[in-house]
């Protein structure tokens, strides 16, 4: 038995240290000012397809939308264990929303690659919205299943997982393929050193093309594409045209939502009043919403 | 001259009959849209022997609901509800549809938005009507659902304009919006459905399921003490229960609290937790981060103890007291015992 398992994940900037700087004045975010990580949720989606290809063999492809800069996220799941990697990347990708997204990764997905699984994290923390990966299945034809926890068994026809839902779980059965979004119900595991030492060489076209300060003879920088390839040290990128996407439906003349307006959080002014961390001080206080009925 | 537009609809969330008590915040919300818009409320409600369910609905304030029965729609599975949806929203094409941001709504919004092709806005925390003008594209769009939610762990709030063809789609989470007051004597009408569910679309079948009912349901507490990572130890976590049951009041936790694992996730306020409202909120040992308190800052009352002045739960306290929560919690507990 052997499965294509296919991976979608995302590099997103680390929302824990994002500050009003971040922000550019049209209201969308300054990425280049943020620390960018692997998308937590997209790593227990790339190590259970690890433990999926250990248990049932078969092939890991990850593939990323975002600007070359993403290539970044594709070496570190490289370091997991990941088989092959695909930049999907183009300048008609930006301002792309949720449903632009998951049409240029089904576009990918269907033109470009072979699946019977597709996993993606439940969520992205630059916007929680958990959409791109129903959507996605909705743009395949796929059945979904969201939440997934465990995967409890897996032939060719069928897969069997278990799944969260509001207060417990549910086992179920579905034919593949299919897609799968994850939950943070396994432990990812650590970059491999050995894997590391070999993929991080890994690099893209651009990135090659950026390393070469001398001379950017074409000839020369084909030559050195066949040899990273001979080394299994390329990453592919796909731009719009290669994944056979129709360009009305990408980036922002894709996307049906527009922001109309960003605010920064300010915190409502409150009047607090102070109360003493006394005795009196408290049995005042306690007084006082009991007067008011707010304590029984 | 304007074309007529379509009505606000709910999709109706049920377990077991009874509906979720999301959807009847979003009805109270969809009222008020639909009473700008000069439409009405309605609700989409799918299950199997519902029919009762809809008295609900309309105490709520449906005026009609769309009710859609099929041993294919019990118990919950994404692909037929999603099927029977899209159906419905192409036949009467509804300016707004809104879900609850539950974990069955947040895996059947995205499947219909992409379907209809419908722009989709996650979590918002508020919604209303207004203008709209594209300048980017130089479009102006009148009587708009503005979808109003934070966005990057809730450091900035955005406000969000589907533009393409109706309808708009949110969804939104418990406990954010205002439940209405029910009126027993309202009425509506039921439109029966007629589900036709296709072969592929019943692939995937539920072989078990194992639900318990929350160890707490900080939506209807009238009263939230919570603790956070200040309590310092799970023992320690015995003064928060201790003046909550005192002050009859349920038991909430931040998120740092949680992750320690001193408590339960049911009891986690917050972004990532339940949104609460109660009349009395008293933090103790809570930094108040972004996240927390976007979950909070609705209280009635809010008492804040930490030990450290400079803590931004203060922020948004209505009553502060610096001091050490060891110390502070027996003295309120103490103070209420010999009340009056």
């Amino acid at each position: 038995m052997s499965f294509n398992y296919l991976v979608f994940v995302k590099q997103v900037p680390d929302t824990k240290n994002v500050t009003g700087q971040a922000m550019k004045p049209d209201g969308t975010v300054n990425r280049a000012a943020l620390p960018a990580i692997f998308n937590p949720e997209d790593l227990n989606a790339l190590e259970l397809a690890i433990q999926l290809k250990e248990r049932f063999g078969g092939e890991v492809t990850v593939a990323t939308m975002g600007p070359p800069a993403a290539a970044e996220v594709l070496r570190q799941a490289l370091y997991r264990g990941a088989d092959k990697v695909a930049l999907i990347t183009d300048r008609a990708f930006a301002g792309a929303d949720t449903l632009a997204t998951s049409y240029t990764l089904s576009c990918f997905a269907k033109n470009t690659t072979k699946f019977d699984l597709i996993l993606c994290g439940r969520q992205a923390i630059d916007g929680d919205t958990a959409q791109v990966g129903p959507q996605l299945a909705e743009k395949l034809d796929l059945p979904q299943i969201c939440y997934v926890e465990e995967v409890l068994a897996l032939d060719k026809k069928k897969i069997r997982a278990r799944r969260a839902i509001d207060g417990g779980f549910e086992t179920v059965e579905c034919p593949l393929p299919l897609m799968l979004s994850v939950i943070d119900s396994n432990e990812p595991r650590p970059p491999s050193v050995k894997r590391m030492m070999k993929y991080k060489k890994a690099k893209t076209r651009a990135e090659l093309a950026a390393k070469r300060s001398s001379y950017t003879d074409a000839e020369e920088l084909a030559r050195q594409e066949q040899e990273y390839r001979a080394k299994g040290l390329w990453i592919e990128e796909f731009s719009a045209a290669d994944a056979k996407a129709d360009p009305e439906r990408i980036g922002l003349k894709g996307s049906p939502t527009k922001v109309k307006n960003i605010e920064s959080v300010v915190l409502k002014a409150s009047e607090m009043k102070k109360v003493e961390a006394s005795e009196a001080g408290i049995r005042s206080l306690v007084g006082e919403l009991i007067k008011e009925h707010i304590l029984g | 001259m304007t074309s007529k537009i379509g009505n606000v609809w709910v999709f109706a969330e049920q377990e077991g009959g009874k509906i979720a008590s999301v959807s009847l915040e979003l009805v109270s919300k969809g009222r008020e849209l639909a009473a700008t818009l000069g439409v009405k409320t309605e609700a989409v409600l799918l299950g199997n022997n519902i029919e009762k369910s809809t008295a609900t609905l309309f105490h709520y304030g449906c005026s009609k609901v769309y009710l859609a029965e099929s041993p294919d729609l019990e118990p919950f599975t994404v692909l037929p509800f999603a099927d029977t949806i899209i159906k419905l929203a192409k036949q009467h094409r509804p300016n707004i549809l809104l879900f609850g941001a539950t974990p069955k709504g947040r895996e059947l919004a995205p499947r219909v938005a992409s379907a209809l092709l419908a722009g989709l806005t996650a979590d918002c925390t508020n919604l209303r009507i207004d203008d709209f003008d594209d300048k980017i594209n130089g479009k102006s769009y009148k009587n708009k659902l503005m979808q109003i939610r934070p966005a990057f762990g809730g450091n900035i709030i955005a406000t969000i304009v589907n533009t393409w063809e109706d309808p708009q789609m949110v969804t939104v989470r418990p406990g954010v919006m205002r439940l209405g007051e029910p009126d027993a004597s309202r009425k509506g009408e039921i439109e029966k459905v007629k589900v036709e569910i296709p072969a592929h679309l019943k692939v995937l079948k539920v072989l078990d399921k194992v639900q318990k009912e929350k160890s707490v349901d900080l939506l209807s507490s009238q009263i939230v003490v919570a603790g956070g990572y200040g309590v310092g130890s799970k023992e320690n976590f015995r003064l928060v229960y201790d003046l909550a049951r005192t002050i009859g009041a349920d038991v909430g936790a931040s998120r740092a609290a949680v992750d320690a694992g001193w408590i339960d996730h049911d009891h986690q306020v917050g972004q990532t937790g339940v949104t609460v409202r109660p009349k009395l909120y008293i933090a103790c040992g809570i930094s108040g981060s972004i996240q927390h308190r976007a979950g909070m800052a609705e209280s009635g009352i809010i008492v804040a103890v930490n030990s450290d002045p400079g803590a931004p739960i203060f922020s948004v306290a209505h009553y502060g007291i610096v001091g050490d929560l060891n110390d502070v919690i027996p003295k309120m507990i103490k103070a209420y015992k010999t009340k009056g």
